[in-house]
């Protein structure tokens, strides 16, 4: 579990935010609520946890509140990958 | 009873100079839209009124009065003018849904400055696009976008200041500067500049099928159309907490997001959040919002999340609801008389028409799925697609044309008058939409009359899209569309020929839709890449994307006699 928040956040910080932005993505900080990850853009973070960990999220998992922390995502990945 | 009472009445001897009495406009006379929706209802008794609720997702909220709201935008229009920022300037707003946004929007106006708001999720492809052509000399931003400004200034020649809402002064670089509104000493009196009905005030860029993103130029004389529709379609009554769900980095975020309602008086909350259901019911709830107006692709998530959730919240002090973006499905109207026991009321209207033009009102029956009639002054019809002469026969589809006239029509596309002199046709405006008009007299929208893609309310340009997957090492063809969504009506999908030595895969696909997405914004992602041999091509070498449309949403493909044998 822990390997796979890391690795997200990882993924958030690189991804999401701009060069010199500053704020702190922490494992509970709200992505999609909090500006962070639009749901549009929700749809590549969605792809890259299918590439990675080699699962398939349903449409019908891949809410905005499923996607609202990396500790959240973890929990989703988690449950697919022990499916 | 509503504003407007009976519609059918209003029809009778329809004239604007209603509106412009009820706004104590005469013919000639001085309109500046900042002037209006700020100074002029501290002069109507309002000045303690409270016109601005603000709160984040962190749940931080500051409220402002309209007296406030009147000394802020002095404030700022002083501060840009001692910057030496001139009326007529254009003065791009790239800001998150902060105070900072709405206050300066109407600062820049009253100094006399064109707006040009610009969605914060806009890469610096896209933000180059609209900022080059326009000539912006100014630049409203964030600390977290600013990297993206950085990125294309050194071709942007024009662009002399760019200004940090939150910036750290350790950090600024060329031509950024600090305006901390917060510690601006208020400016209490300022001379609003003399606009008048013509003098430019807002410059909104929308994409077409063809080329590069346009930027639809209007004039202060707008506000007649925007007052009145907002009075008569959002029903905006005195005592009213209003929330509209749209970024004013669009046309509904500023025409119903910002003058609408403040010309109107009216109190309006923001919530500079992303979406998520529980959030936005309990916003509703705590602010005891009366009138919304929100989006198709809003209600439909708010539809998967069902009833239970809505049970979970007080939603008692809503009273009218309105939608806008893209058509509003009928289950979607039937679903929030079940949720909210109020029927979502549907909107039609473009950035070029600056107001609705086709809509549903209160009082008047509404057909579920239907856009609703025109409003009272503005004359439409269906036009025959070949022809452009009008379809009279009940139900015949053709393209929708309005009798150009109305005050917020669009008057020019920024340095680009032959594209705007091609949208009129035989003596109509040809909005590029296609629908059909019942017996009683009520439209019935059937989809575009081009390739452009509307994403979850937005319209994104297909070319844009190509040109920017061109822009990728691996790409050596490309197309786009539109394909079917059950929650933003269509996504963008992108087929892609690659360039030799290099191999299709999932991994190479998300690199290609974050490439897009950063380059261009998050609705002109790519949210699926097919990756094909070959793309299907007119025998002048240009790509039939109707032909893959067509065989995306299962449609007949018509006429291929011009395609390219391989």
């Amino acid at each position: 579990m822990e390997d796979i928040k890391e690795t997200v956040l990882e993924y958030v910080q690189d991804e999401y935010l701009e060069e010199d932005d500053d704020r702190e993505v922490e494992m509970d900080t709200p992505l999609i609520s909090g500006g962070i990850v639009d749901s549009f853009s929700m749809v590549s973070l969605k792809r890259f946890l299918e590439n990675k960990y080699g699962i398939q999220i349903p449409d019908s998992d891949a809410t905005p509140e499923a996607f609202d922390s990396v500790e959240k995502i973890a929990v989703l990945v988690e449950r697919f990958l022990d499916a | 009873m509503s504003n407007i009472g009976s519609y059918g009445e209003r029809l009778n001897d329809f004239d604007w100079s209603l509106s412009e009495q009820e706004l104590d406009y005469n013919k000639g006379d001085v309109i500046n839209i900042g002037w209006y929706c700020t100074d002029r209802n501290c002069e109507q008794g309002l000045a303690e009124k409270t016109a601005f609720i603000w709160e984040n997702a962190a749940g931080d909220e500051r409220t402002y009065t309209f007296d406030d709201m009147r000394v802020l935008t002095n404030t700022i229009a002083s501060y840009l003018k001692e910057l030496g920022l001139e009326p007529g300037d254009r003065i791009c707003l790239f800001l998150d849904r902060v105070p900072e946004l709405y206050l300066s929007f109407l600062g820049i106006l009253k100094m006399g400055g064109i707006a040009q708001p610009l969605f914060s999720a806009f890469g610096d492809e896209s933000l180059h696009q609209r900022l080059g052509p326009a000539g912006t000399s100014a630049i409203f931003t964030q600390r977290k976008h600013v990297a993206k400004i950085r990125k294309i200034r050194d071709s942007l020649p024009d662009l002399k200041h760019i200004i940090v809402v939150d910036g750290d002064p350790e950090k600024l670089r060329e031509r950024e500067v600090i305006f901390d509104l917060d510690s601006t000493p208020r400016v209490e009196e300022f001379d609003v500049h003399p606009s008048t009905a013509e003098t430019p005030s807002v410059l909104h860029y929308t994409s077409g099928t063809t080329g590069q993103p346009k930027g639809a130029l209007h004039v202060h004389y707008s506000l007649i159309s925007q007052y009145l529709s907002a009075r008569w379609v959002l029903d905006l009554q005195p005592d009213d907490i209003y929330w509209c769900n749209a970024d004013p980095g669009w046309v509904t975020g500023t025409s119903y997001g910002i003058i609408g309602p403040w010309a109107n008086g009216i109190t309006q909350a923001v919530l500079d959040s992303g979406f998520q259901t529980e959030r936005w019911y309990k916003f509703i709830e705590k602010h005891r919002i009366t009138v919304w107006y929100s989006a198709p692709t809003a209600i439909r998530l708010l539809m998967r999340e069902g009833l239970d959730t809505v049970s979970k919240f007080d939603l008692s002090s809503l009273r009218h609801l309105c939608s806008v973006g893209e058509p509003l499905n009928a289950e979607a109207v039937h679903w929030s008389m079940e949720a909210y026991g109020l029927a979502f009321h549907d909107t039609y209207w473009q950035t070029e028409t600056g107001s609705m033009v086709i809509t549903n009102y209160p009082g008047m029956p509404i057909k579920a799925g239907s856009m609703g009639k025109p409003f009272p002054g503005i004359e439409a019809t269906i036009l025959d697609p070949d022809t452009f002469e009008p379809l009279n026969e009940t139900g015949s589809v053709g393209v929708i044309g309005l009798k150009p006239g109305w005050p917020s029509m669009f008057r020019t596309y920024w340095n680009n008058q032959e594209v705007y002199d091609s949208k009129f046709i035989n003596g109509w405006y040809v909005c590029g939409d296609r629908a059909s008009i019942d017996a009683d007299g009520y439209y019935w929208f059937q989809g575009r009359d081009d390739d452009t893609i509307n994403t979850g309310g937005h319209l994104v340009g297909p070319f844009e899209i190509e040109s920017a997957l061109l822009e990728h090492d691996s790409v050596a063809e490309s197309a786009a569309i539109g394909k079917p969504d059950e929650v933003n009506m269509e996504v963008v999908k992108a087929f892609v020929a690659l360039k030799p030595g290099f191999e299709a895969g999932p991994d190479l696909e998300l690199e290609i839709m974050n490439f897009v997405r950063k380059r261009l914004s998050p609705l002109a992602m790519p949210q699926e890449i097919e990756f094909v041999d070959s793309l299907p091509k007119t025998r002048s070498g240009k790509i039939m994307r109707r032909l893959l449309r067509a065989q995306e949403w299962g449609e007949p493909i018509g006429d291929i006699s011009s395609l390219e044998n391989d």
